[in-house]
Order: structure tokens, then sequence, then C-alpha cells
């Protein structure tokens, strides 16, 4: 920590700065004198002819005595304490002179580098017993927190931070500071921002969440930049047949995928807003980018590019359909996107369970797939009662026809 | 279908009483102003009005206090000079005061409070109306409203006698009592003497009980909050539920007598309920068929209105619950309560990871997304470190890398967490088990430290038999509220928290009861009947729907509610969201 003296003392002596004390409500400690009268005595450290000027207010937040306007407060320790009246340690048998050197030589900011360093906790440790002194310290963690959220609402943010830095919690100072990026609008503002909340000592995780919206917020400048000048040239198709209803700045990262696999698809690697780049870039599981892939072209009804994310070339150069998030899952983004029964059937029919096979090939009409079921599953009475359901004189009628008279097939039913 | 009424239950108190005291005092303080001309909502627009006057009733928000200077600084601008007046709601902090003086016009406004923080949303139901309760309290540890719930509570002391048996679970409950009794301790001498009206009041925190609020709701009353957003007791339904081209503002309570039978109604029940309704309406219009005139004329004077009533209410609610399950297909909900299901059961654990992965990946509601997530945590003493990671991952993926302060706020507030090493399932229980027969002080106080924040949730339902997969099935899908075992009898019975010990170390909070033996003497067994549950934090409409059956069922028990504010899952997950969805 590289602060000046002075400003400690500005932030200190600050009028912004308002304690929080508490009227001593808590049972235990008023139960323990001793923790009570120590603590009080801790005020001694601090200069009593200041005293008229602090201000003390309940932790209601409402001004406890006399509602004089508040001056400076003295100290944290005295913000964090909970005394609201004053009176000395009789068991601690000391007079006050002996503590002439911590009163008097101490500017507030020394009482708490000393309280931090752990000499008055040092003696408080020494007078008190543990049981009093953790309390102590509890009491204070609820007055900073109330400290933490009054700054933060009135939007104290220097204030804020400071403090955190100040109490070395670095994390917490880290994502305070990030927080702040949602106050800016102008995005080339928020990107400079954001690179700046790069370096901040956050988890190791995170640092890593933290460059990636950087990243993204940086490409999805240059992209919007690039499209809305493609989409006012009026010669790109895509853009004509499908104009753009929002920007892309600020889109979460999948939601830029989407409109990549839209807009971008056949892109190569090296633009910034093709798909693959993007999934190379942010290290997009393979399960997610084939969903919102397969999402963008069943709305462009590019069943083409459908067919093409699911099939893998084997060594032998035989073709096979493959996908990482279920078949069922395909087949009802592509009747969500009216695919037609051809296309719906041909994937209906690669659902691997049978009987979310039969249940999606009867609700999306895919007549060849639940005959063929059937069929393999020997479920004649199904059969049957399909029957009735395929139009009358229809191939699938003759089918189901051929079947239920065949000699070749033991059903079980 | 609806609870009938029983002819042997207690009476309620009658709590208009609290809505005609604050009308009163509300009236006192504007009289002061000598004219009221208008009044307007404060909202990000500039207020357009040529009084001479203008007054705020406003909550003690920050961003109120800057509205309000940057008005009156817009007036100095322009050279107006008028009166002002602030009216804080139910309190003013001094944080606000503070504000007012750093946009220089401190000097400028005259401050007043008003101290109304109990609004009867029905006959016993009250609500502070203070949903920033519980981000303010569970997230931010910020105890500003506590003083307000005592002064509440002393408010319902004086108004309605004194409490003979208190009882509590939760720090917060714990201050909130202490600070209640130092008023009552201070203004001595006002209760004494006095009848007790209600027996026994029982204050609970939101944190002892997570995972109920979280649960989707499936009564009535639940999901139309769910669906379209109950506040103050009223729901706005839209031109797709009231069949025409405007929305409609309806008021919630017992005296809609279609809505007070299907309220508490398991959802599924419902619609076939309406339907037969509607055939009964359909059966008394018929009726007039075979009517003389003098029939004719006391059917239209008598009947036609009441009829003609209660079918508007039923086609409104009809609509409602269309919408309602329209949502419900769209959103797979099937699959939905399958997953919650085995979530608080504790099995198929991956296979509701991977249910959840898949909301993610499907951009389906961000909301609900962390809702499971948190389920998910709670059941389960938080994720293993690898999925902690690969949800969190998808999350800003799916939503937004901002959602990255969200997650800092729910593992804060103990709703995401992270399993630490030896906080796994079986590690936990081994320890609790442990502790439970081990009687050894030393070692109870250092094992619940390690185990502070983890909920202990699988323990506690299996220790109290929760999870049912038939039976009491009230309120929540085959989960009995934590709440209903404290208040089911034996809490209010024993006068104590003997026989449930294990379970309120197991919570790690506070606890207390309390009984006033001198108060107890004046009640009357009628009024020992009553209990007013105080929800600090918010309830659901669930819970209430849950309580109040709980309390018929097991024999003559009546419930009031006093909660900081109705909440649903929702709610509860966008107070934790940093970026406004």
């Amino acid at each position: 920590m590289n602060r000046t003296k002075g400003d400690e003392e500005e932030y200190w002596n600050s009028s912004k700065f308002k304690a929080f004390t508490f009227d001593d409500e808590d049972d235990e400690l008023s139960q323990l004198k001793e923790s009570k009268r120590a603590v009080n005595s801790l005020r001694d450290f601090v200069d009593d002819d200041d005293d008229d000027d602090l201000e003390r207010v309940s932790w209601t937040g409402e001004p406890v005595g006399s509602r004089t306007r508040p001056g400076s407060f003295q100290s944290l320790s005295d913000a964090l304490s909970d005394t609201p009246a004053k009176s000395y340690a009789p068991e601690l048998g000391r007079p006050k002179g002996e503590y002439r050197d911590y009163s008097n030589d101490w500017s507030p900011s020394d009482t708490v580098r000393r309280l931090r360093k752990g000499k008055v906790l040092i003696f408080l440790k020494r007078t008190l017993s543990k049981e009093i002194l953790f309390r102590e310290l509890e009491v204070r963690q609820i007055a900073l927190r109330h400290l933490i959220h009054f700054l933060k609402e009135i939007g104290d943010q220097k204030m804020l931070l400071d403090l955190f830095r100040f109490l070395d919690r670095t994390e917490e100072l880290a994502l305070s500071h990030y927080r702040e990026h949602l106050n800016i609008q102008d995005p080339d503002k928020r990107k400079e921002f954001l690179k700046t909340c790069i370096g901040l000592p956050f988890s190791a995780e995170d640092s890593a969440h933290i460059q990636d919206h950087y990243t993204l917020l940086e490409r999805q400048i240059i992209i919007e930049a690039n499209d809305r000048h493609l989409e006012s040239a009026g010669q790109t198709e895509i853009f004509r047949k499908h104009p753009r209803k929002a920007s892309i700045l600020n889109m979460p990262l999948v939601t830029t995928l989407f409109y990549s696999c839209f807009y971008h698809y056949t892109e190569a690697e090296g633009t910034f807003s093709s798909p693959v780049n993007l999934k190379k870039t942010f290290k997009i599981p393979d399960k997610q980018y084939v969903l919102t892939a397969l999402a963008a072209r069943a709305k462009l009804r590019a069943w083409n590019d459908v067919d093409a994310l699911f099939t893998t070339k084997n060594w032998l150069g035989y073709t096979k359909k493959r996908a990482p998030i279920g078949f069922h899952r395909v087949v009802e983004i592509l009747h969500k996107n009216n695919a037609p029964v051809q296309i719906l059937q041909e994937y209906v029919n690669l659902v691997e369970d049978v009987d979310t096979k039969l249940n999606l090939a009867t609700k999306f009409k895919c007549h060849d797939v639940v005959i063929d079921s059937c069929r393999d599953l020997k479920d004649r009475q199904q059969l049957l009662a399909y029957r009735s359901k395929v139009d009358k004189g229809s191939a699938e009628e003759e089918k189901i026809d051929a079947l239920l008279s065949s000699s070749q097939i033991r059903w079980k039913n | 279908m609806a609870f009938p009424h029983r002819p042997d239950a207690p009476e309620l108190p009658d709590f208009s009483m609290l809505k005609r005291l604050a009308r009163d005092q509300l009236i006192y303080l504007l009289e002061q102003q000598h004219e009221v001309d208008k009044l307007y909502k404060v909202e990000n627009k500039p207020a357009l009005s040529s009084s001479e006057q203008l007054c705020f009733l406003v909550r003690p928000r920050i961003k109120n206090m800057r509205y309000i200077a940057s008005l009156v600084n817009a007036d100095k601008v322009a050279g107006r000079t008028r009166k002002y007046k602030v009216i804080f709601s139910p309190q003013k902090f001094y944080a606000c005061e503070m504000v007012l003086e750093e946009e220089g016009i401190y000097g400028d406004v005259s401050c007043d409070e008003w101290a109304f923080s109990l609004l009867p949303l029905d006959v016993d139901l009250l609500s502070m109306e203070l949903p920033e309760f519980f981000r303010d309290y569970f997230l931010e540890g910020d105890q500003r409203w506590i003083n307000t719930v005592a002064q509440a509570l002393h408010l319902l002391s004086t108004l309605y006698g004194p409490f003979p048996n208190c009882y509590g679970i939760g720090r917060c409950a714990k201050m909130a009592y202490e600070l209640w009794r130092k008023l009552e301790e201070e203004e001595d001498g006002e209760t004494k003497g006095r009848r007790p009206e209600i027996g026994h009041i029982f204050l609970l925190d939101r944190d002892v009980d997570f995972v109920t609020a979280l649960c989707s709701q499936v009564v009535y009353e639940g999901l139309v909050d769910d669906t379209f957003r109950i506040k103050c007791g009223s729901v706005d339904f839209g031109p797709e539920v009231t069949s025409s081209d405007k929305s409609l503002k309806v008021l919630l309570n017992a005296e809609d007598k279609v809505f007070h039978e299907i309220r508490n109604e398991h959802f599924s029940n419902v619609f076939g309920f309406l339907s037969q309704k509607a055939r009964n309406l359909q059966a008394q219009y018929d009726r007039r068929r075979g009517m003389d005139i003098k029939q004719m004329k006391n059917f239209v004077s008598q009947e036609l209105k009441g009829l003609k009533q209660e079918h508007r209410l039923l086609s409104l609610h009809i609509g409602a619950c269309e919408s309602i399950m329209k949502k419900k297909t769209k959103q797979d909900f099937q699959e939905l309560i399958k997953t919650e299901h085995a979530l608080l059961e504790g099995f198929n654990i991956r296979e509701s990871t991977s249910y959840i992965e898949e909301h993610i990946d499907r951009q389906v509601s961000p909301i609900e997304s962390l809702r499971l997530m948190c389920l998910l945590s709670i059941t389960e003493n938080g994720l293993i470190p690898k999925d902690y990671r690969s949800l969190k991952t998808q999350y800003l993926q799916s939503y937004g890398p901002e959602h990255l302060l969200t997650f800092s706020n729910l593992r804060r507030a103990g709703l995401l967490t992270e399993q630490g090493p030896g906080d796994t399932l079986t590690a936990v229980e081994s320890k609790v088990s442990k502790l439970v027969t081990d009687k050894a002080a030393g070692k109870i106080t250092d094992a619940f430290s390690s185990l502070a924040k983890r909920s202990n949730f699988r323990a506690i339902s299996k220790k109290l038999n929760l999870v049912c997969g038939t039976g009491m099935v009230r309120g929540v899908g085959g989960f009995i509220p934590l709440w209903s075992t404290f208040l089911g009898g034996n809490v209010l019975e024993r006068r104590s928290w003997q026989g449930l010990d294990e379970v309120v170390r197991l919570l790690n909070c506070g606890d207390f009861a309390f009984t006033d033996m001198t108060k107890e003497d004046k009640a009357s067994s009628e009024s020992l009947r009553l209990i007013l549950v105080v929800f600090l934090g918010g309830c659901t409409f669930s819970e209430i729907s849950a309580l109040r059956f709980l309390g018929r069922e097991k024999g003559k028990r009546e419930f009031i509610f006093l909660t900081t504010a109705v909440t649903n899952s929702a709610r509860l997950m966008e107070a934790m969201s940093e970026v406004k969805a």
C-alpha cells in the first residue's frame, strides 16, 4: 500500500465518512461488563476533546442523542465499537495516564494501523478472555457490513474501494471495481474499462471470465461496425432477407454465437465474425456449439447445413450421424422451426431410446417411423390403433396392412 | 374443496383497524400542508405541477432522495421557489438526510415520517411490503429493517393484546424479538392487564428454509403469483386473460368468492373445479326459463347481480388458468417437476445436473436456471467444484458475463456455493451424526463452526421426514415445508424446542421460546388457538397455503401471517441478481 499519510488523514477526517455504532443490543455483550468497559477504554486512545463532534448513530441509521450536524468521526475503532456510554474499567485498575502515549501520539490512522497490526488487539487479548475478544470482532463485522452497504448505496465508489483495500479484501475490491462497468453505456468506453479490470485480484476462474468479457465486447464492437456497414450497403443477401432486429453489443456469448451462425455461417476461421472463430476463442463446448448452430440453421431452413452438422465420416469414408445433444432435442428444435416431415422423420429415426422415438414419431406424425417402431417392438395393438390415424388408401395404410398380415412377425399382442 | 368455514374455528382479529390507523396518520401529515392537490408516483420523470407545494411520500431509499434532489435543484435553476415536504414511510434513515445534505437541499425540505408498516392483504395475511428486507439483510448483512419489524410487532401487541407465548428460530428472529422486548419494556403498562387476542407468535428467518421458497409452486394462488405477479394483494390480468382488449386489475382476497375456493387448491384440481362451477352457473341462469313474472322480478333484483359477478370472476380465473397452463407446457413443466423431486429426494443427482446444464444451454430463462442451481446447491450442501465451475461458465456464456456478480452474491448469501474439501455429503452426514451422539460440548462448537454455512438439508429432511411420496402434498408438491414441522404442534404444545434440539442444532442458528405466564393466564382458550407466524425475509403463497391447511388439519388451530413481503422464487433470485434482467 503506497498511500501517503495525508491521504489517510483525509480519508478518516472527511465529513463523508459517517459512523455507525450500535446501541448495546447484544444481550451477551451486556452481560460481560468487562468487555463493555474494556471496549470503552479504547476510546481513551482517541482524542477526548473532539468527543462532541462524534456523531453517534444507532444501527438503524437514526442519530442517537443530540442532533448536531456531524463532524468528522475519529477512528475506525471508535466507529466500529459498540459503546453508548463511557466508563472506565475499575478491574483494569490502571490510571488513564499510563496510556498517555497511546491517546496523544496516535492519530486516528495510527490507531487503525496498530489495530490491524494487532497491538491494540494484543492489549485486549492480555486483559480480556478469548470469548470477549472474539465477540468484539464479531460486533465489528456487523458494523463493517453496514458501512459497506451504506457506501454502496450512496454510490461512494472511491471510499468503498479504499475501504476494501485497507481491509485487504482483495476479491471484493475487484468485484466492486468490475461492477462499475454496468454504469458505462458507451461500448468503447466500457471496453476500455473492462481492460482495466483484467489485472485485478480475482480468483483464477473469475480472471478468465473477466478476460472473456473483455474479448467478447471487443469482438462485438468490430462485428457490429462491420455488419452495420454491410446492412446499409444493401448488397448482402442475408441481411436483406433477414434484417437485424437489434445490435449484438453486450449480448451474451451464446446469443453472439447464434447471430454469427445466422449471418456469418460460411466464413472462414480467420474472421472475427465466424462461428468457428468464436468457438475456438472462447472454448465453447461441442454440445453448446451444435445446439446453437442447429437453432440458427433450422431457423433459416437450411436443412443441408443441419445435415452436415451431424454427419461425420469415419476412416472408411462412410458417413454416420452423431449428435452430442441427443436427437430428441434435435427433433424438437426442427419441429419448432416447422421442418418438413421428411426431415423430421429422418431425425426421429435416429433417436436411440425406442419409447422416446415412438412418442416423438406419434407426436409429429412421422408415420413410417411409427410403423417401423411398432414392428420392431412387435406391438400389434399399437399398430392397429395407429391405422386409424393415417389417411385412407395411403401408402402408409398399405404398409400397415402388409405388416399386419405378414406371417414373418411374431406379434407379442 | 375450499377450506369450509368450521364453526369451531377461532375468530380472527380485525386487522382493518391497521388500515384505518395508517390512513388517519397520513391524513394528519398531509393536512399539515393545507391542501393536497395531486398525487404523483415517484418515477424517473420530472413532475409537472404548478402547485406551490410538493409533497413526496417515499421509501427511505437513496435513489428516491436523488430524484427529489434533482427536482428541487431543477426548480432552483429555473428560479422557482416552492415548499417541499418529504414523508418517509415507514421511517426515515440517517443516510437519506445525509444525501439530501450532500445534494444541497437539506434546508429546503421538511421531513416527516409515516409509520405505516402493516398492510392487511387478507383477513389472515399482513404484509410489511418490504421486499428489500431480503436482500438488505440476507445479502448485505444490513440490519436497518429489524427496528421496523420490532415496531410493527409492538404495534400489533398494543392493538391486539400482548402475546403470551413467543418462539423463534433464526438470528434475525432473535434480534427482532430482543429489540421488540426492549420496546415493550420501555413502554410498559400499555398492554398490562389486557386480554390477549393472539396466543402465540412465531418468528422465522427466511434462510432457515430456502428450499420451500425455491420449489415450484403448485397451488393456484402461488401459480398466479409466479405467472402474473401479485402486488399488494392485487394482480393485473392482461387481455389474453380478460378475453377483451383491456387489462384488468383484480383484488385477490377472501372476498372474491371464486378465488377463495380455489386459491389453496392444487392446480390439477382447479380447472376441473372451475368447469363444474361454470356448469352450475349456467344451470342457475337457466332457471329463469321456467319463471313467472313475479319470480323473474325477484330473480333479477336479488340473484342476477350475484350471478353476473360470479360469472365475471369465473371467466377471469379460467382465463388465468389457461395462461398458466400454456406457460407450463411451453416450459416442459413435467420434466422440471421431475428434476425438482429428484433433487429433494437425493436421487439421480447426475441426471438432474445434466438437466440443469441443458436448461442453461438452451437459454430457457436466467431466473429459472439460477433457481435450479440454487436448489441443487442447497440440497447437496454445495455443488462439487467441477460442477460449480462448469455450470457457472455455461451460465455466463448463456446469459451474460456480468452475472459473475450475481454468482458472487449468491455465494455470499449461501444460496449457491461450492463444496470445500470435507464437505461432500457423506462427510457432512457422518460429522453431523457423530455430533448428535457426542455430547462433549467443545467438540460440538468446533464442528459447528466448520459447518457454519451448510444447509444440512438432507440430514434435516431425513430426520423430519419432509420428503413424502404420497400423503400431504399441500402447497409444495411432495414436500412438507420445514415450518409445518415446527408449527405442527410440538413446539407449540410443549412451549419449547425440546425434542427438536437436534434439528435446531443442524440448522445452526439461534432459537428461543418464551412464555409469559401472567399473560397466558389472561388468554382465552380461543386466543390460544391463534398463532401469528412472522416471516422475516418473505414467504410464498404456497407456504401460506400449507400452513392454512395444517392449522385446520391438526385440529382447530388458525394461523395468521405477518411477512416482510410476499415473495416467490423468482423474486428471491432477482433480489440476488446484480444485473436487472
